[in-house]
């Protein structure tokens, strides 16, 4: 599709190759506990360190999910106000751990859509300290300021 | 402690695929959605503050994209007891309309699919399940898809 239109949200301010800014989020313990508690995901080896290494682990891991609320808070605030991640897709390939820095990342990989629902598909990862790709995912979001469909 | 053997585990997978488990409902507040936005750390605005978010295109506030991860309905009709440690091994989200405050989202899950494997630290389980979110009015909201590895 080829459009030149810079105007509003369609995706004419994207162009497939760009960068996402990198976000680094580097978790504690407690950030495990409150997402625990927010989520009502209350699996031990989140928080606590013996449960944990009964399982095999380490030592305490980040959720999973929460590294996806992570990558859809980097790509959603990227895209702006009026943006609806439509799809959000993410493959935990490794553990992440607290006091370890999480480095995320970004890159658009296609545009889509038409002018009432253009849509942006971004590839996302996140890193762990060690540069070893623990998340791997991507998102469609939605970039229009359409009306959306009645509620009632 | 460990339940089922992995072929056991697998004709039990195999026979629950597609089975609906119980739903799970959830009344959605803006309290619950704060919580989980702070949790996050997700700076959003239109997550918390109800002045800013009746001027966004969504008139209101709504929840951030994982939120429904806070309503987990048990999976098919009865327990896939194989294992004694679970691992979250991926999750797609398919969001179709906003979540909002006062909303009540009921929820169903079943499996999709369930593939024995020899790993690294012995026997694990893959297992593929799916969850719908219907909220009061009937329309679907979201749907989920989470890949869980027992062992």
């Amino acid at each position: 599709m080829n459009r030149s239109s810079d105007e509003g949200h369609s995706p004419g301010r994207f162009s497939v190759g760009d960068r996402l800014p990198a976000v680094v989020r580097t978790p504690t313990t407690r950030d495990l506990v409150k997402y625990a508690a927010a989520s009502g995901d209350l699996y031990e080896i989140h928080y606590d360190d013996r449960s944990a290494r009964e399982a095999g682990l380490p030592g305490v891991i980040v959720h999973g999910l929460l590294k996806a609320a992570w990558l859809a808070d980097l790509v959603g605030s990227w895209a702006g106000p009026d943006a609806f991640v439509r799809e959000l897709e993410t493959s935990y390939r490794g553990i992440d751990q607290p006091g370890h820095p999480y480095a995320m990342g970004g890159i658009v990989r296609g545009l889509s859509g038409d002018q009432h629902a253009p849509c942006v598909m971004v590839e996302l990862w996140g890193e762990s300290a060690r540069g070893q790709r623990t998340t791997t995912g991507s998102a469609v979001v939605e970039l229009t300021a359409s009306p959306l469909p009645p509620e009632h | 402690m460990t339940g089922l053997s992995l072929a056991e585990a697998q004709r039990f997978g195999n026979e629950q695929v597609g089975v609906l488990g119980a739903p799970a409902t959830l009344s959605v507040e803006a309290s619950a959605i704060r919580r989980f936005a702070e949790a996050i750390r997700d700076p959003n605005p239109v997550y918390v503050d109800a002045e800013y978010a009746r001027q966004t295109r969504w008139g209101g506030i709504i929840a951030p994209p994982t939120f429904l991860c806070c309503l987990r309905p048990p999976v098919g009709t009865a327990d896939l007891n194989f294992g004694s440690v679970r691992l979250n091994g991926g999750n797609a989200f398919t969001s179709h309309r906003p979540v909002r405050p006062g909303d009540v989202i009921t929820a169903h899950a079943w499996l999709t699919g369930v593939e024995a494997k020899q790993g690294r630290t012995g026997d694990l389980l893959v297992v593929q399940s799916e969850t719908r979110y219907v909220n009061q009015d009937g329309y679907l909201v979201a749907t989920g898809r989470a890949t869980g590895i027992r062992r």
